[in-house]
């Protein structure tokens, strides 16, 4: 068996038993990359020379018998949108292209800590805005098992590395489904873990508020032990949960006696594909012969979520994508060819008699020209969505009508979890979809996340694992929800699935 | 000339000014309100800075505890109250000084509200005016923008080295009724600060500006009319408080007379001025780019603050004496006069302390108000020192005041005393001899007087007859005698001795 078809706890084991270094280990994932990225796009950098060399000095540390990290010479990709210090960290962006932070996110030096081997950054929809990697302004993703078809987004390099082997895990972030959503698409198991459980410092925010980090693994197993190594309270993020870490990893082959779990009727209505809810329901019959009890169970505001969804996040969006002006960092434009447009404009203004002191001042016209072309149309469309919603006169209609709904949808889900202690569904309503059938119409992309932005607006747990595959060969996930930091019942039911079944296991032939 | 004067002489209409400030505190914290980036003045630009506050992509904020504790502290000597939970709201705008694109500040629910602080009327001295306090609230400060126009360029530069540092804003009710009001306000308010140690108010520093919103309210036949709202922003002086505010108190008057535009016609909004100190003047800023849609919203970064009660009520128990109760009692304790009171309460506390020593240890605390505000104050103005590098202990000079209390040393004396004190370092007793000023014992001094009075029987019969000021001559033979005597006692003891002819 090559390394590359490993799961991480198995590359682990290797390493630890001295039957592979972890220069071998990650050579062989880098080689992968080269044979193969060509064709998938899954990532933004890889920097083979570092890489190699971090894995030389885990194994040079591990014969002179020195203590290691959970994590020492697992190679791991990181979605470009998280900073690792004095490295290019663009979030896909033209405005970020060229951007080096001073600093590393928690979860890279959580990474780090552990003895990770960092393998490189992995493309997603510019600043993880999008559904299927296709707003990425430095490149598209294609989906490893059919190269005509998107691995869904915004995490969609993430997702696709790790389905072509070119990484035994990834990590990914997700604000209304992009770890899960691609994990279904490239047939991958993504977690979603509550809000806050992991640091989001060094996350370059989309929506504060429903951001969240975690893993693109090959088996539940292996998440538990990325979420064991990432989670914790932070003191530089004051909204990460004050909870304490369990050993995942260790509760994981624990059963879970009398589990109930809910099938949410509304995640099962029009639009979902019919091989997507036979497969889903085909896992639901899993459980139950594992001796789960299966319970109906409602969600009635979940239809609004994606309106909820789109309000808030692109409310915060626009505020937090405010800073890329120009001004500090990242993308300015052409000074010169500004002031001779904004010169020419006011000579014209003038000879039309016209107040010339009408048009922008230069520095309000490099704000608007850096960001024209700095930023890419999906952005564009949810800054001026977010900065509409909260606009005077608006607010209320829209902002705080949202955040009411918001409540709504938490508290569906409160009621939903007195009842069962998961909820199942299909992860999103179609297997991938082919390239640019949806980038022509932002509403018919924004519906591949209707079952996922639930988890965000309510901050409770989800995983997407593989369950099935269409009758045209592409994966089918089936998504697992729990209440706030109850991930252990998630990764141990999510378990407890890919034991009794092996859709985990395919890969696809590249 | 103050407006209140001018007031009755070039007025056809009398009018009321109405004035509110908006003061802006810079909290006394080591480090900034969301970071841990030092706050301290005056360092080389931008090395003050990290990704928190430079607004670096994926960076978060982060509360400083003390921030806000300075802050409860202060509103709470505000009389303010203290609601349980406060949140933090992101007030949306562009501008190159403002890293992140919206400033992080409380906007619907304040960290404090409903105040207020009271002040001495400068009309009258003895009344009092209760101003009321809108609210307090807490937010960070901006960077500065250094404009380089020099060789027709049209370089900006920016520092972010205040970016993030702790303000505190702290609104008044329209309840100033002139600049004088203004002022005697931004005094108390500044005093009270200083006194709760929450902010060095270092004006020249940043540490306290003040924008002020004005109009007037004037009667005409047909009614009260109200001008338009004006806003002086960044006012860094109370000279310029003053100034700016007597100065649009006329200029809006004028206006009306010119215009009779007033609050509430159509497209009268409130306008935003800067103060011109060079050319004395108000300068309306231009209004186009002002956009007053700020978008605000809660803050996702930052988790609410929850305050107990108890946690409010242990700040109130821990503040200590604050300056309006400080002058009752130095005027009730020590039986000062109000201004007197006033004048040392105003010099801050560590003065208060040393006047407090100064009447234990003297046994006369108005002699020791006395003595304070006219020989020590004038020293530390001459030579420019705080009281704590005064060189004189409260306790040492406290020994000096007690011999001229007991009439061993006449006030002339003191003052030689005092100064050789201050120039020597030496106590009350080292310095007289020193000066070869020696205390005359009673029996030494009678003996002298009865030799006078020998001489001078003309004397004796001048007091005899009723004409007590006669003793005055021979205080001056008393004293080319031995310079050491003390007159009051020369005087005290001839007159003994005629009694007792
Ligand atoms: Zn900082």
């Amino acid at each position: 068996m090559t390394l590359t078809e490993l799961t991480a706890l198995e590359l682990l084991r290797e390493m630890e038993a001295g039957s592979a270094t972890a220069v071998e280990v990650t050579t062989a994932f880098l080689d992968q990359i080269e044979r193969h990225d060509q064709q998938i796009g899954a990532f933004l950098r890889v920097d083979r020379d570092a890489a190699l060399a971090r894995a030389g000095d885990v194994d040079r540390r591990r014969r002179a018998g020195e203590k290691l990290g959970p994590l020492a010479g697992l190679p791991v990709a990181v979605k470009d949108n998280i900073c690792v210090a004095g490295e290019p960290t663009t979030c896909a962006s033209k405005m970020l292209e060229h951007y080096r932070p001073p600093y590393n996110a928690t979860v890279v030096e959580k990474l780090l800590a552990a003895d990770a081997v960092l393998l490189g950054k992995t493309n997603l929809d510019e600043f993880a805005m999008g559904g299927s990697t296709e707003n990425s302004a430095l490149g598209v993703t294609r989906n490893p098992w059919d190269t005509t078809r998107t691995p869904g987004g915004s995490s969609g390099g993430s997702a696709a590395c790790v389905a072509a082997s070119m990484a035994p895990v990834a990590i990914g972030s997700d604000t209304g489904g992009s770890i899960r959503q691609p994990a279904g698409l490239c047939g991958v198991t993504g977690l979603k873990p509550t809000y806050g459980r992991i640091s989001r410092y060094g996350l370059v925010a989309f929506a504060s508020s429903l951001d969240q980090i975690g893993p693109l693994t090959r088996t539940a197993a292996d998440a538990a032990l990325m979420l064991e190594t990432l989670a914790g309270h932070d003191l530089h993020d004051s909204t990460s949960a004050d909870a304490e870490t369990p050993s995942f990893t260790q509760s994981l082959d624990q059963p879970l006696a009398n589990l109930r779990i809910g099938v949410v009727r509304e995640h099962f209505g029009e639009g979902l594909d019919a091989e997507v809810e036979a497969s889903v329901r085909e896992a639901v019959r899993v459980y139950e012969s594992l001796g789960a009890t299966v319970v109906d169970v409602s969600l009635p505001h979940g239809k609004y979520g994606i309106a909820a969804y789109y309000l808030v996040g692109s409310s915060e969006a626009s505020s937090n994508l405010a800073r890329y002006d120009g001004a500090h960092y990242g993308y300015r434009t052409d000074e010169q060819a500004m002031r001779a447009e904004l010169d020419a404009e006011r000579k014209a203004a003038v000879q039309a008699g016209r107040d010339p002191e009408a048009i922008d001042s230069p520095l309000v016209r490099m704000y608007r020209r850096s960001r024209a072309e700095g930023l890419g149309d999906e952005v564009k469309r949810r800054i001026m969505l977010g900065t509409y919603a909260l606009s005077a006169g608006y607010k209320d209609a829209y902002y705080v009508k949202a955040l009411q709904v918001r409540r709504l949808i938490r508290n569906d889900y409160d009621a939903a979890f007195q009842q069962v202690d998961l909820l199942a569904g299909p992860v999103s309503p179609t297997p991938a979809f082919p390239l640019g059938e949806k980038t022509e119409d932002p509403l018919a992309m924004y519906l591949v996340d209707l079952y996922t932005v639930g988890a965000n607006l309510s901050g409770v747990a989800g995983i997407s694992v593989p369950c099935g595959f269409s009758s045209g060969g592409l994966p089918i996930g089936l998504q697992l929800q729990a209440p706030p930091l109850a991930e252990d019942r998630l990764l141990r039911a999510a378990h407890m699935f890919q034991q009794t079944t092996d859709w985990h296991t395919r890969r696809p032939s590249l | 000339m103050a407006y209140t004067e001018a007031l009755a002489v070039s007025y056809d209409h009398p009018f009321t000014v109405i004035i509110g400030l908006e003061t802006h505190v810079q909290l006394l914290t080591e480090s900034k309100l969301f970071c841990r980036c030092s706050t301290t003045f005056g360092e080389p630009p931008n090395t003050q800075t990290c990704p928190v506050c430079t607004g670096s992509p994926g960076a978060l904020p982060v509360m400083n505890a003390e921030a806000f504790r300075l802050s409860v502290k202060t509103a709470v000597a505000l009389n303010c109250r203290i609601p349980e939970f406060t949140k933090w709201d992101r007030k949306q705008y562009y501008y190159p000084d403002l890293p992140k694109g919206y400033q992080i500040s409380q906007f619907d629910l304040p960290m404090s509200e409903d105040g207020w602080l009271e002040i001495a009327d400068p009309l009258n001295p003895d009344d009092v005016r209760r101003i009321g306090i809108i609210r307090a609230h807490l937010e960070e400060d901006a960077g500065k923008s250094m404009h380089d126009e020099a060789a027709g360029k049209s370089d900006t530069r920016i520092d972010l080295n205040r970016t993030g540092t702790p303000l505190l804003e702290i609104v008044t009710q329209p309840d100033l009724r002139s600049a004088a009001e203004a002022k005697a306000y931004l005094t108390e308010l500044k005093l009270l600060l200083m006194y709760l140690g929450v902010s060095d108010c270092n004006m020249q520093e940043g540490s306290l500006r003040v924008d002020a919103n004005v109009n007037l309210h004037i009667e005409t036949d047909g009614g009260k009319i109200a001008t338009p709202i004006v806003e002086v922003k960044n006012l860094n002086s109370f000279r310029a408080v003053e100034r700016a505010l007597t100065y649009e108190v006329d200029r809006q008057y004028h206006e009306w007379c010119d215009t009779g535009r007033k609050l509430g016609d159509p497209g009268v909004s409130k306008q935003t001025s800067g103060w011109d100190d060079a050319a004395q003047r108000t300068r309306l800023q231009r209004s186009k780019e002002e956009s007053s849609d700020y978008r605000y919203f809660p803050d996702p970064d930052l988790v609410p603050v929850v305050v107990s009660p108890e946690e409010v009520e242990a700040v109130r128990q821990a503040l200590g004496e604050l300056p309006a109760a400080l002058r009752s009692r130095l005027e009730s304790q020590y039986e000062l006069k109000a201004y007197d009171a006033d004048v040392i309460v105003n010099q801050g506390r560590a003065v208060v302390d040393y006047y407090e020593t100064l009447a234990a240890a003297s046994g006369d605390p108005r002699r020791a108000s006395n003595w304070l505000q006219q020989d020590v104050l004038r020293t530390l103005n001459e030579m420019s020192l705080t009281i704590e590098q005064f060189p004189l202990t409260a306790a040492g000079l406290g020994e000096l005041l007690k011999l001229v209390e007991q009439g061993d040393l006449d006030n002339t004396k003191a003052k030689d005393v005092f100064a050789h004190m201050l120039a020597h370092g030496e106590s009350a007793a080292q310095a007289m001899k020193s000066l070869g000023i020696e205390q005359v014992d009673d029996s030494a001094l009678e003996t002298l007087c009865q030799e006078l009075l020998d001489a001078n029987p003309k004397t004796i019969a001048d007091v005899q007859a009723g004409k007590m000021q006669a003793v005055g001559a021979l205080i001056g033979q008393a004293k080319k005698k031995n310079p050491n005597v003390n007159p009051a006692d020369v005087k005290r003891i001839c007159l003994e001795l005629i009694a007792r002819m």
